[in-house]
């Protein structure tokens, strides 16, 4: 990839104080084309935020308007001290942590499968993405009721095929909730840890193998010296970006169990405290909250994007 | 970046050999678990409503079109087409204003960078990063105060912002590509900043444009949240269908397979046609 490095260049022209007019109009010329982006991102997104900051000090409820007034910090100490609220923010650290991981791993496994030539190897890519194709809420609603039912759900079919009429029959949601919702997330996250750890995978460098194999290292050797260590940044990218993406998971929970059962995450509760509950201020404040915990893993995953951007830019 | 297969020419021994079948195996093994619950569904969606509901399952019931028919309210159900042509509407909408506002950026981002464009890049990519949750009240009562309440445009310019980070970090990607003498030629002749976009950037970065939109049109289609708290019944999208279909008691099974099937039908398509840049989009760019 080839990018031109222009700043040295409007930086040269500024200098010269005679052509600074023209060239501030240049420059206002060059902008022109980002403006209307850059302008429409910050009005539908960040005004929003500053909106929630400033309800989330505020007491208010829908369904009393009238009573609306300051509260100061009043509403964070209490998303902090509701049992519920308190523990939607564990059961998100913890949905999250256990779809990436497991994700991860599964991801990895598949992606080192992948790599290998093997007769049909585009066929299994292409089954392998297949689960991440289906519409969220489709693939939520197939694990509900089509895997999960526990009268008539394939999980409990094939334990009846295999164990007969006396085999356990469990009723997988109920008894499980959480699994049940990180199950069907792990079914549609592992694809996207596999395309991008093959990706990474892919991009080493084909001569070092070469040569390490040459020297006789056996495929662990190269794997913890070679494979590791080149891929750590892509394992940190996938990361970071599921856990972005399954933190604001949504559709998953409201699907398969309505946040019933200890599952509900932050995104849920927010959206109930607010659409059912009418609290304003409240819901805003755990909004923040959430916005807090983002930026923490924003931060890393900017910087691990931007280490393979600028690699990919000097190369 | 060039997709390189790594494998090196195997040492040309017996157990190597086996050791490589073994692991194709297990490839072929893992994909058909993957792939086992979708062909499970479009089995099921196939199957009448009693054949559906067994244990244990019954594989080799007669098939049906039943339950299509039920799907799309031939027997006098709610039918899908408002949903659809609803969630068509938003997808497409939102990808072109995506696609307009993108491309100039993008210009601005590699062609002919601003100062500090890399900076500009990171302020797009960190709006994707913040939890669109914490903002969905002020949204909601904007809409609402503005009667954008159940309107399928609001929807557009939410998702358009939802997309827009990833299609300018895609189209950056793609037109650092583009050779620059050529728009400098087209500059000497006179052309101006839309006639270089449209004639000549434009030709060139077609297929990543073309990428860029089917990735922005699969997270459009699939977005649920927004849609759910924003609209009601006249603009309703397809997955705020799917999750209110099932309210009647009794045998659904089929019924919901072919339903979740003939909705993500435009996401499987878009998706397979672009997976070769699925990464590319998923990444935001980041890896190729």
């Amino acid at each position: 990839m080839t990018v031109a490095t222009p700043p040295t260049r409007v930086a040269a022209a500024a200098k010269r104080p005679a052509a600074r007019r023209p060239n501030r109009m240049r420059a206002w010329a060059t902008r022109a084309p980002l403006l209307p982006a850059l302008i429409f991102m910050i009005l539908v997104t960040q005004l929003p935020f500053v909106a929630t900051l400033v309800i989330s000090f505020f007491d208010w409820n829908a369904l009393y308007p009238d009573d609306r007034h300051f509260a100061g910090f009043a509403n964070y100490s209490e998303v902090l001290s509701t049992p519920e609220l308190r523990k939607s923010v564990g059961t998100t650290v913890l949905l999250t942590v256990t779809v990436v991981l497991v994700s991860l791993v599964l991801g990895m496994a598949l992606a080192l499968l992948l790599d290998r030539k093997f007769r049909g190897r585009a066929a299994v890519r292409t089954m392998l993405i297949a689960p991440f194709l289906l519409v969220p809420v489709a693939a939520a609603l197939l694990w509900k009721h089509v895997l999960f039912n526990p009268e008539y759900g394939l999980f409990n079919g094939v334990l009846r095929w295999i164990g007969g009429d006396g085999a356990v029959q469990p009723d997988w949601i109920s008894e499980m909730p959480l699994m049940a919702v990180e199950a069907s997330l792990i079914w549609q996250w592992t694809p996207f840890m596999t395309l991008i750890l093959l990706a990474g995978l892919q991009s080493r460098d084909s001569q070092l193998i070469e040569a390490a194999r040459m020297d006789g290292a056996n495929d662990w050797q190269m794997f913890v010296h070679i494979t590791l260590p080149h891929m750590r940044r892509y394992i940190e990218l996938s990361v970071l970006l599921g856990s972005i993406y399954i933190v604001q998971n949504f559709d998953a929970v409201y699907t398969i169990t309505s946040g019933g059962l200890g599952t509900a995450n932050l995104p849920y509760t927010i959206y109930q405290t607010f659409y059912q509950a009418h609290e304003n201020g409240l819901a805003s404040a755990a909004g923040v909250i959430v916005v807090i915990g983002s930026l923490i893993l924003a931060t890393f995953a900017l910087r691990v994007v931007s280490s393979l951007f600028r690699a990919e830019v000097s190369r | 970046m060039t997709a390189v297969t790594t494998t090196a020419p195997r040492r040309p021994m017996l157990r190597g050999r086996f050791q490589g079948a073994a692991l194709g195996m297990t490839a072929w093994l893992a994909g058909l678990l993957f792939v086992l619950p979708l062909l499970w569904m479009v089995l099921t969606s196939f199957h009448s409503e009693s054949d559906a509901a067994t244990n244990p399952p019954s594989i080799a019931a007669s098939l049906t079109l039943d339950s299509y028919r039920g799907f799309f309210g031939v027997d006098g159900g709610a039918s899908p087409w408002p949903a659809l042509i609803n969630s068509m509407t938003a997808s497409v909408a939102s990808t072109l204003l995506t696609l307009v506002l993108a491309l100039p950026a993008a210009y601005a981002l590699s062609i002919r960078p601003v100062k500090k464009w890399t900076d500009v890049m990171f302020f797009f990519l960190s709006t994707k990063m913040l939890p669109l949750v914490a903002g969905l009240l002020p949204i909601y009562l904007f809409a609402k105060n503005t009667g954008l309440l159940d309107n399928v445009w609001a929807l557009v310019i939410l998702y358009t912002a939802m997309n827009l980070p990833i299609a300018v970090w895609m189209m950056q990607s793609f037109l650092s590509e583009v050779p620059a003498a050529i728009i400098e030629a087209a500059q000497i002749d006179g052309a101006k900043l839309p006639t270089i976009l449209w004639r000549v950037v434009a030709p060139i970065a077609l297929p990543g444009i073309a990428a860029t939109a089917l990735i922005c049109f699969i997270f459009s289609w699939n977005e649920l949240l927004f849609a759910r708290v924003l609209t009601g019944v006249v603009a309703e999208t397809a997955p705020v269908f799917l999750t209110s279909f099932i309210t009647s008691q009794g045998l659904f099974l089929a019924k919901v397979c072919a339903a979740s099937l003939v909705i993500s039908l435009p996401v499987l398509a878009a998706g397979f046609a672009a997976q070769d840049k699925l990464v590319q989009g998923l990444s935001l760019g980041a890896v190729k």
